[in-house]
């Protein structure tokens, strides 16, 4: 399966989940999609189409916080990522932790670092906070004036 | 009832990337749960690199990892590039990939000697570090340090290397081709560190998959990843090399594919040193100005699996957001895996298996819980009931 048919195949299955597709080149493309459907569209990722988890980024920008999940097609090359906004006021997105435990630290992490909170986690607990930061303090929120 | 036995396992001892504590919740010899405990040390890296110009934040990534430092600037690098749409010189690419592979030899020696000395075979240490020294001083010879050599940057490399050391590099490395032949016999025909590898700490494919994980930890359960290969850089589509895996996921498969990567990485320095016979002296760099707004998503093969960069460009001197996952991140989780069921004299060489810090487990503390009185124990007597195993085996 070539990024094509890959990007085509998602945009098909999931219409009108799938906000935006761009393909920068034949090895990277980013999906935006409704945060609503990550989990269905990431299941359909790793299950079927097999792509390998790589990482997950979140960033707070003017739009909210944005988070990049990161797969792979270790075949052809691709990175394929996933591109959710959250709202400030309400950053909550479903875990992927119980489909695959390579997502398990890294929204622990970003939970952390950023306070998004990751619905039905399997393992709510700090991971690099424990007993030695203050609580409900978010190194990396920016402070947009 | 049976008394659980905590052994926490760190933390405190940052020399490498990731100072962390393992604390193993035994009954009688059998770990029966693992966690993990980290922050201790946390530099907030990704944050100080927002507040680098891109040139700075080489140095700083350099800095992660004391083992390996050439694998971040190596995908920070290739994160950089994307984003700015440069073809580096060919010279340049032959660099990178020697500073690459030679990192990569030194660092597997690194492991297979503490491994050595995790199951008291104190002689592979010893080899195996001492076979190490030349290739470090070679290092010194061509960036003017044994570590954290400084030589990447947009666009190629700091430091050209002359063709008149060619030579010497080619004779090191074919000296150290022949230790290697005996250091792999030493431990590929050891009848008693296949009794205390094989069969221990299996990773399967699906448990693999499942953590994300990378690097030898994958290749050694038969998935055959390497960012070398599925996404290929620098020089590494011009020369000819095979990824090695194994079938079996256990540490012997591990230490397997360690000590046959070394060949080839021997075998893609030796053929890029032709390729740079070939190339311009000097060619080192192409100038970059400046970095347009954008993001670049890099990664590159360090020595433990694949390292990975996300940058994002606002078309500054410093990047918006600079996320690194480093190896370790995905492939230390998979000790849930592979530690839980075995004795604690196995879990300490699985643990080991996937090379992470292990530096931590020479520092800790002989104590008591003050809540529970459990029995904490310490890395010496770890160390120490792993190494009696492998004598008991030997006396057999």
């Amino acid at each position: 399966m070539n990024t094509d048919e890959i990007l085509k195949n998602i945009q098909q299955k999931f219409g009108s989940d799938v906000l935006d597709i761009f393909k920068k080149s034949e090895t990277r493309a980013i999906i935006s999609i409704k945060p609503g459907s990550l989990l269905r569209i990431a299941d359909y990722a790793f299950k079927d189409m097999n792509l390998r988890f790589i990482i997950a980024t979140a960033n707070h920008t003017k739009k909210g916080f944005e988070i990049l999940y990161h797969f792979s097609n270790d075949n052809i090359g691709l990175i394929v990522n996933l591109h959710v906004i959250l709202p400030v006021e309400k950053p909550e997105i479903d875990s992927l932790a119980n489909m695959m435990s390579g997502a398990n630290w890294i929204e622990r992490e970003m939970h952390e670092l950023y306070g998004i909170v990751f619905l039905n986690h399997p393992e709510p607990e700090k991971l690099i906070s424990e007993g030695n930061w203050a609580e409900g303090v978010y190194p990396y929120r920016r402070d947009f004036k | 009832m049976v008394k659980k036995t905590l052994i926490p396992v760190g933390p405190y001892h940052p020399l490498q990337e990731e100072p962390e504590l393992f604390k193993l919740y035994c009954e009688g010899e059998i770990v029966k749960d693992i966690k993990w405990e980290t922050g201790y040390n946390h530099r907030g890296i990704e944050q100080l690199s927002e507040k680098k110009t891109y040139d700075q934040s080489f140095f700083l990534v350099e800095r992660i990892c004391g083992i390996c430092s050439t694998s971040h600037p190596f995908a920070f690098a290739n994160a950089v590039e994307e984003i700015v749409g440069v073809e580096i010189p060919n010279r340049a690419k032959y660099i990178r990939s020697i500073i690459g592979e030679m990192e990569r030899i030194h660092s597997h020696l690194l492991w297979v000697g503490l491994a050595g000395h995790f199951l008291g075979y104190n002689t592979v240490f010893m080899w195996a570090w001492k076979y190490r020294e030349p290739i470090l001083d070679l290092f010194e010879m061509i960036s003017g340090n044994r570590n954290s050599y400084a030589m990447f940057k947009v666009g190629g490399v700091r430091r050209d290397i002359e063709n008149a050391k060619i030579p010497t590099i080619k004779k090191t490395l074919e000296q150290f081709k022949k230790k290697n032949d005996l250091l792999t016999g030493a431990v590929m025909d050891d009848p008693v560190i296949h009794a205390r590898t094989k069969g221990v700490g299996v990773l399967t494919k699906q448990d693999i998959i499942d953590y994300a994980a990378v690097g030898p930890t994958a290749r050694a359960s038969g998935v055959a990843i390497d960012v070398r290969k599925d996404d290929p850089y620098a020089a590494y589509p011009l020369v000819n090399w095979k990824v090695i895996t194994a079938k079996k996921g256990d540490v012997f498969a591990k230490a397997e594919v360690r000590l046959l990567e070394m060949y080839e990485s021997i075998s893609i320095i030796e053929q890029c040193l032709e390729g740079l016979k070939k190339e311009k002296e000097g060619e080192t760099e192409v100038k970059v100005k400046e970095i347009p707004a954008g993001w670049g998503t890099g990664h590159a093969e360090a020595p433990r699996g694949e390292v990975f960069h996300y940058v994002l460009s606002d078309g500054t001197n410093s990047p918006a957001r600079h996320k690194i996952r480093a190896p370790s991140y995905t492939n230390i989780a998979t000790f849930k895996k592979s530690c839980i069921g075995q004795t604690i004299s196995d879990a300490t060489i699985s643990l080991a298996a996937v090379d992470p810090c292990y530096c931590c487990t020479e520092r800790m503390a002989v104590a008591y819980d003050s809540k529970t009185g459990e029995k904490i124990m310490n890395g010496n007597e770890l160390i120490a009931l792993s190494a009696n195993k492998t004598h008991e085996l030997k006396n057999k």
